[in-house]
């Protein structure tokens, strides 16, 4: 067995009284794709900005290849990436103009050749030339992929990649996240509210709620452990069931 | 492009390249204020000299060095903090918190474009000086060196403040940020001597490394030989500010990693 590329021990972040998550422990295998899932406010954006050290953990730790985030952050982030639908690249400059900069950002050797390669692995070649701003919500997605597969990274933390595109665009989106993602082995985890996009891309889940793991296993296990026909209806149970901490915590 | 050298800083400076390049209004702005404040400072200095006892009286043409000096430190500030802001307003923050980017590399990044900022406005705005009120910066000889050094030193130092600010209270401080070289402004003896302030402020404006600036610029008008001890002690001022400015940024990023401040100020 490989070593995993993450290990998460009992995570816990605390903002003032309020505790977002709540014990937290895992591990990402390489090439894994790992989904994180749970209603609104379960800490899954919260556990995400603390991989990415955006956000410092209360207690508990977080190992990433095998090093301390805390003391090794830039070295780790060299080979980590990062998208969500909350950011974006900035709309006043040409696409090209933004993937150059993140290249340069990122320390890759030859910017301007992995910025065409990478431009062409995700089909935006033709938005090269285009300002980032001007671009469909589907088409600021890719690129922002783009950005994301930059540096290939062997880690990428993907926060609702596929929030607030159409079905046909979501459904591109997340083949092209499967593609690249076999194809780099690259491994993965997801956020998303669409548990469409989760059963088709992840090869594991974590149902989170109020900062708590409620459950991890295959899709198809966390569905058979609930005698659910779907993910659907597990997040339903788990968003309103009361008592689901006590019966459903392995 | 392979190979180059300090590529994180290359990078956080070409953003503002490409930024200021396919934005003619954004370079017209760069121009607009400084030039706006020399001819209202020089007109008033023309207008002040005629109706006095006519020929152009010292303190009448300090105003002038006084406009072009307040520039390389308003430039230098602004540079840093309009960088930091840019970051906030295209919610690109995260992204760039999220690559690996030291701490250091980001401010070293912030304070070059401030430093391009004085390159391109100041030698325009000396120009202009020279040809509408025939004043003339090399005047200043190599004192110039110093004059430019401290001023931009101090200018990234507050430029680093106005982005903790931001960063610890959000978009409230947006507005505070882009003022607080004015707020600075009356204290820091730009267009008047440090003894025109009362009693009380004088300590505070001599704590200031740009006030010994203004007063050497003076000094050096006025034909004075007192020059480089004010230069020598604005320097150790500065050496405080900076490190003060660096201490203060490094405290603001760990409160804002531990309350969540960096993706609320990102993504608000
Ligand atoms: N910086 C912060 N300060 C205080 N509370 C916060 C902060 N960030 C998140 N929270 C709280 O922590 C909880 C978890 O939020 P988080 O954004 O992680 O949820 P989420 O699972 O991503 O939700 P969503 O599905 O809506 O994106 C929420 O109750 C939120 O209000
Ligand atoms: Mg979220």
């Amino acid at each position: 067995m490989l070593p995993p590329v993450l290990t998460v021990r009992d995570l816990v972040k605390d903002f003032g009284d309020f505790r977002a998550v709540d014990g937290i422990s895992f591990e990402l295998g390489q090439g894994e794709i790992l989904g994180l899932l749970g209603p609104n406010g379960a800490g899954k954006t919260t556990m995400m900005n603390m991989l990415l050290g955006l956000v410092s953990a209360t207690t508990g730790s977080i190992r990433i290849f095998g090093k301390s985030l805390e003391k090794d952050r830039i070295e780790i982030l060299r080979r980590m990436n990062f998208s969500s639908a909350y950011t974006s690249l900035p709309g006043n400059l040409l696409v090209r103009q933004n993937l150059t900069v993140f290249a340069l950002l990122y320390g890759l050797k030859d910017c301007r050749r992995r910025v065409r390669e990478t431009m062409e692995r995700f089909g935006v070649t033709e938005l090269a030339e285009r300002t980032t701003g001007h671009l469909s919500a589907g088409e600021a997605t890719r690129v922002n992929l783009c950005k994301a597969f930059l540096n290939r990274p062997e880690l990428l933390l993907l926060d609702e990649p596929t929030a607030s595109l159409d079905p046909d665009v979501v459904d591109k989106v997340r083949t092209l996240i499967r593609e690249t993602q076999r194809e780099s082995g690259t491994s993965i985890i997801y956020t998303s509210h669409n548990m469409q996009d989760i059963e088709f891309v992840c090869d594991r889940v974590i149902f989170m709620h109020r900062g708590r793991l409620i459950r991890m296993g295959t899709p198809a296990e966390v569905k058979a452990s609930f005698a659910s026909a779907s993910l659907e209806d597990v997040f339903i149970q788990i968003a309103r069931g009361g008592d689901l901490e006590v019966a459903g915590v392995q | 492009m392979s190979g180059t050298p300090f590529p994180a800083i290359s990078g956080i400076v070409l953003r503002y390249l490409y930024l200021y390049t396919r934005n003619g209004l954004r370079a017209f702005e760069l121009f607009f204020w400084p030039l706006n404040t020399l001819l209202v400072w020089g007109f008033l200095t023309r207008y002040l000299t005629q109706a006095g006892e006519g020929g152009a009286s010292l303190p009448v043409t300090f105003l002038l060095g006084g406009v072009l000096l307040w520039d390389v430190q308003f430039r230098a500030s602004q540079g840093v903090s309009v960088s930091f802001l840019e970051d906030v307003w295209t919610r690109n923050l995260l992204n760039v918190f999220v690559a690996p980017v030291r701490t250091w590399e980001l401010v070293a990044g912030f304070c070059t474009v401030g430093l391009l900022r004085v390159i391109i406005t100041v030698p325009i705005l000396s120009l202009m000086a020279f040809l509408a009120f025939r004043f003339n910066i090399f005047d200043f000889n190599l004192w110039l060196i110093p004059f430019f050094g401290n001023l931009l030193i101090f200018g990234w130092a507050m430029g680093m403040m106005a982005n903790a600010m931001v960063l610890r209270w959000g978009q409230a401080a947006e507005g505070l940020s882009w003022a607080l070289p004015f707020l600075l402004q009356p204290f820091t003896a730009v267009y008047y001597t440090v003894e025109t302030l009362p009693g009380f402020l004088q300590p505070v404006s001599l704590a200031l490394p740009s006030t010994h600036v203004f007063e050497a610029m003076r000094h050096a008008m006025a034909g004075d030989v007192r020059i480089g001890q004010g230069l020598f002690l604005a320097f150790g001022l500065n050496l405080a500010w900076l490190t003060g400015a660096g201490l203060v940024m490094n405290r603001v990023l760990a409160i804002a990693r531990d309350k969540g401040l960096l993706t609320k100020v990102a993504t608000q």
